[in-house]
């Protein structure tokens, strides 16, 4: 057991190492490239609206959105989040989710939905949770405004 | 076992009811041995059961151990309050195979959400729990020199999920430390030579899949009684097929009990949430 262990760690920390010399290498593909550039990301982000359209839990939040406006503005902002050529000129998350009084549990159906739309474009895991890790920081200026 | 009766009837009409999901897959853990939210060995920061601040969830488990010359068998409950508050109540027996004798412990524990979210927070999750222990067969601890037949362990945790932190895929860490005078979880009383202190456990786990968590723990324990009572190790995989069910399964290193070594072995837990 105790070799296992020590194996065990041995694998952990040898795929951290490894965790840090990809994004290191960032030659080898950023996550834009990733999640298919922006061909890719369109995909990703009209998956998504579909799902959100399809869900009585959240859609209530979009009913009254342009889904053009949207579609667009999120697509930027996602291009612009993933390492992409591309500069996120719309309002300020705070501005915009202000009033939406978003909770805990929406703002985790929506991720789920995100996780939805991801598998449906065969994203992989490892990349679906680069994305993820780049969106949570920003949960803090988007709920309970 | 009425408490058995009681699971059992749960997880028949748990299809039937449905609190709250709020949170996302996996992310609650899975039950520990005396009952609280954790991993197999070690209570975690996070609160059992999937509500987030608006929400209530319960959930329920079932989980044995069989070690080379006991076997572990335990079930029991819990509430989550507004992933503010975890309510839960375990009840464990203990098979003594080379005494033919079975140790009966119930375990009623708390545990409240300090400061934090496991994924969202930029500094861990932190709680601070407590698991009031009750002996119901003390001969055999007095027998070996315990004080007491109850105690109460508190216990800090910290933990966090960092979203694809080791080549994409994410991984969890937990650190608890414990303050006890508990002789082996209290199955062997409470006290002896030494007095209460504080002992470390971790945890540290990689999500493979948004369902398979593949993990390893560590508890040192306190070793009152002067039997060589050692630190338990395990390493388990678990499976979350959906929000209401998953499945534990670990190799179990628990060294030397009651004097006894190489005491090694399998592990598997049941947990239901709703
Ligand atoms: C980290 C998570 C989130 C990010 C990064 C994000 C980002 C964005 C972006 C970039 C837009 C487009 C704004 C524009 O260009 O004008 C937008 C709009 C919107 N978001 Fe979010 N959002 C997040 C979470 C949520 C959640 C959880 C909800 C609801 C449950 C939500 C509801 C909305 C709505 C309703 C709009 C449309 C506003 C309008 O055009 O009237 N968002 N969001
Ligand atoms: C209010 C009631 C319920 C809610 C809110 C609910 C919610 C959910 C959610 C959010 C998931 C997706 C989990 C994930 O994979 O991320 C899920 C999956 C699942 N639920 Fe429920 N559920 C409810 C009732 C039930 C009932 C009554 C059953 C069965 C008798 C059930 C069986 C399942 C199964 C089998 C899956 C896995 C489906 C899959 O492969 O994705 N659920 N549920």
């Amino acid at each position: 057991m105790n070799k296992v262990t020590l194996f065990l760690f041995f694998m952990i920390f040898s795929a951290s190492l490894s965790g840090c010399s990809t994004t290191i290498n960032n030659h080898q593909g950023s996550l834009y490239i990733q999640l298919g550039e922006e061909q890719g990301i369109s995909r990703l982000v009209d998956s998504f609206i579909k799902e959100l359209a399809k869900d009585k839990q959240v859609f209530p939040y979009f009913a009254k959105a342009s889904v053009s406006h949207f579609r667009k503005g999120f697509i930027n902002h996602m291009c612009d989040i993933s390492g992409g050529p591309c500069k996120y000129k719309g309002d300020n998350m705070v501005d915009i989710h202000t009033g939406m009084n978003i909770n805990e549990a929406d703002f985790n159906r929506v991720v789920e939905l995100l996780v939805k739309a991801m598998e449906k474009e065969n994203i992989s895991y490892r990349t679906q949770n680069k994305l993820l890790a780049k969106l949570a920081p920003l949960r803090s200026e988007v709920i309970k405004r | 076992m009425t408490i058995k009766r009681f699971l059992s009837c749960v997880f028949l009409i748990l299809p039937t009811l449905c609190f709250a999901d709020g949170k996302i897959l996996a992310t609650p853990g899975v039950s520990q041995i005396e009952g609280s939210g954790g991993g197999g060995i070690v209570p975690w920061a996070q609160l059992a059961g999937y509500a987030s601040e608006d929400e209530i969830a319960a959930s329920a488990f079932c989980s044995v151990a069989n070690v080379k010359n006991f076997s572990l068998n335990v079930c029991g409950a819990q509430a989550n309050l507004y992933d503010r508050v975890e309510l839960s109540i375990a009840q464990q027996q203990f098979d003594v195979d080379p005494l033919n004798v079975t140790l009966k412990q119930d375990i009623y524990g708390a545990k409240f959400r300090l400061y934090g979210d496991l994924i969202y927070s930029n500094w861990p999750q932190f709680s601070l729990g407590l698991q009031h222990k009750r002996l119901k067969t003390a001969d055999i601890a007095f027998a070996l020199g315990a004080k007491e037949k109850q105690g109460t362990d508190i216990y800090l945790a910290a933990s966090k999920l960092h979203l694809g932190a080791i080549a994409g895929y994410n991984f969890l860490w937990n650190a608890t430390f414990r303050y006890t005078q508990a002789n082996e979880m209290g199955l062997l009383g409470f006290g002896g030579k030494n007095s209460a202190a504080i002992f470390p456990e971790l945890s540290a786990a990689i999500l493979l899949s948004k369902h398979i968590a593949i993990g390893i723990e560590y508890r040192k324990k306190p070793d009152n009684l002067g039997l060589n009572e050692s630190h338990w190790r395990d390493m388990f995989i678990a499976w979350f097929p959906n929000k209401h069910i998953n499945l534990t399964a670990a190799y179990l290193d628990l060294d030397t009990i009651a004097g006894i070594g190489n005491q090694q072995g399998f592990y598997f837990s049941l947990s239901g949430q709703f």
